[in-house]
């Protein structure tokens, strides 16, 4: 159900970004569909009654140092994570772009519609 | 558990005033509670690195976003494009939505991690032998420094790339240079 | 842009310091805590902006001028392929973790543990805090004196 309910707010990005006439609706739109990925890749690595999955001095035992059983066993997944990370800023690189062309286009064209720019002029 | 579909119900309602409301400043404020809102969500899922990279992340995308609205007209457009284009898209959309679910119907519960549990899973060896190999105590720090460090490396070319064509769009010299050769 | 009311300016000169330090241990503990340097480089451009935003962008370009936010940006690319190549000369492989393997293992749970990457943290956020400043710079300096092109059809 939460699955689903993540899916459902893709689909709305994904609505956003097809239906509205204005540059920085289609903006949001695509930035909340990022958003609800990154938000479903972290719900698939997750593990009822886990920890995060940085090592403090109670998870170690031993005086070798080794890891604690309870550790490896409800530890949440560390993979999912590392590929988020790098996503989300990569989210912010785009969003820099998208805005800079719509401000140019903006400066050209004097409206933020699409159905406007459409001919190429000038 | 109940936290989580507070959660998603406080995000989902605020990205459909972001797409619904007319007014842009608002849609973007909005946009602002649906990252805020996901970070805690990532708090909860017991992602510490991400929860503190996406608030991070957020507050500057938003400056970014308020940057390029504020001084222009902010009410001036509305309404969707033409009705068969909408009724079309809507109906797809629907359709794509209804495949997902039964889709989601043949994933694990939520609360087993999905990717851990194949056989030959590398998560397992990541929290396994992470401190043993690379001496981090992060283990997502270890992941994408050591044992994945080219992806670190991919996206930092992305980065620098997006970044370099944005300012190269933003620029104002080349109004000048285009106009000198003429005269 | 200009800057804020004078409650605003003394309050975020204390504070951007504050900031300041709190990137810069967000990215040396990267190992240790959560965090890491993407994040610690997002915390460093957001005191230049908060600088930027509450004192105009003419004394924030004082102080980090748009050649030398690209200047610290290329270091920062430039430090973390140097990290990789060294790790190709002395361990074998690109990439690779040599000093935690063959020089300085260093005692796990400590600042001085797990090789090579503090320095890489280090460098990848010096390039994500220059990158971020300056499209925002960037992003105030193209838009102040601002007029639109007419209507499409060209009238004037």
């Amino acid at each position: 159900m939460l699955y689903a309910l993540c899916f459902l707010l893709f689909m709305i990005g994904l609505y956003c970004a097809v239906v509205k006439k204005n540059m920085v609706k289609i903006v949001i739109g695509i930035m909340i569909m990022e958003y609800a990925v990154n938000l479903f890749l972290i719900m698939l690595g997750f593990c009822s009654g886990g920890a995060a999955p940085i090592i403090g001095k109670d998870d170690l035992d031993g005086p070798g140092g080794q890891l604690t059983d309870l550790f490896i066993s409800s530890s949440v997944d560390p993979l999912p994570q590392a590929l988020v990370l790098t996503a989300i800023v990569i989210s912010l690189g785009s969003l820099a772009l998208m805005i800079s062309i719509c401000i140019r286009i903006y400066g050209k064209y004097g409206t933020f519609d699409i159905t406007q720019i459409r001919r190429l002029k000038g | 558990m109940a936290v989580f579909y507070i959660l998603l119900v406080f995000i989902i309602i605020a990205a459909v005033i972001a797409v619904e409301t007319k007014d842009l400043l608002g849609a973007v404020i909005c946009v602002g509670a649906v990252g805020f809102g996901s970070s805690l969500m990532f708090l909860f899922l017991r992602a510490p690195d991400i929860a503190i990279t996406q608030i991070v992340v957020e507050v500057l995308g938003l400056i970014i976003l308020i940057r390029a609205t504020i001084t222009r007209d902010r009410t001036f457009i509305s309404g969707d494009r033409e009705f068969f284009a909408v009724v079309v898209s809507v109906v797809i959309i629907f359709v794509i939505f209804l495949a997902g679910i039964r889709v989601f119907e043949s994933l694990p519960d939520f609360g087993t991690a999905v990717f851990a549990e194949a056989p030959e899973a590398a998560s397992r060896t990541y929290i396994s032998e992470g401190l043993a190999r690379s001496g981090a105590a992060n283990l997502v720090a270890s992941v994408i420094l050591d044992f994945r460090a080219y992806d670190t490396l991919g996206e930092a070319t992305v980065l620098f790339t997006a970044i370099i064509g944005a300012t190269v769009i933003l620029r104002k010299k080349a109004r000048k240079l285009l106009e000198a050769p003429d005269k | 842009m200009k800057g804020m009311t004078i409650i605003v300016k003394t309050i975020s000169s204390w504070v951007k310091m504050l900031i300041f330090l709190f990137g810069i241990y967000i990215i040396l503990f990267g190992h240790l805590t959560p965090g890491g340097g993407f994040a610690g480089g997002v915390i460093l451009a957001s005191s230049y902006v908060l600088l930027m935003l509450a004192f105009g962008r003419e004394f924030a370009e004082e102080n980090l001028s748009l050649p030398a936010a690209s200047k610290f940006d290329c270091i920062g690319a430039f430090l973390f392929a140097l990290i990789a190549i060294l790790g190709f000369v002395y361990g074998g492989a690109f990439f690779v973790n040599f000093l935690y393997q063959q020089y300085l293992p260093g005692e796990p749970l400590h600042l001085i543990s797990a090789g090579t990457m503090p320095l890489s943290n280090i460098a990848i956020g010096l390039k994500v805090g220059a990158s971020l400043f300056l499209i925002i710079l960037s992003l105030s300096i193209c838009c102040k004196d601002f007029k639109f092109a007419g209507p499409v059809s060209g009238k004037e």
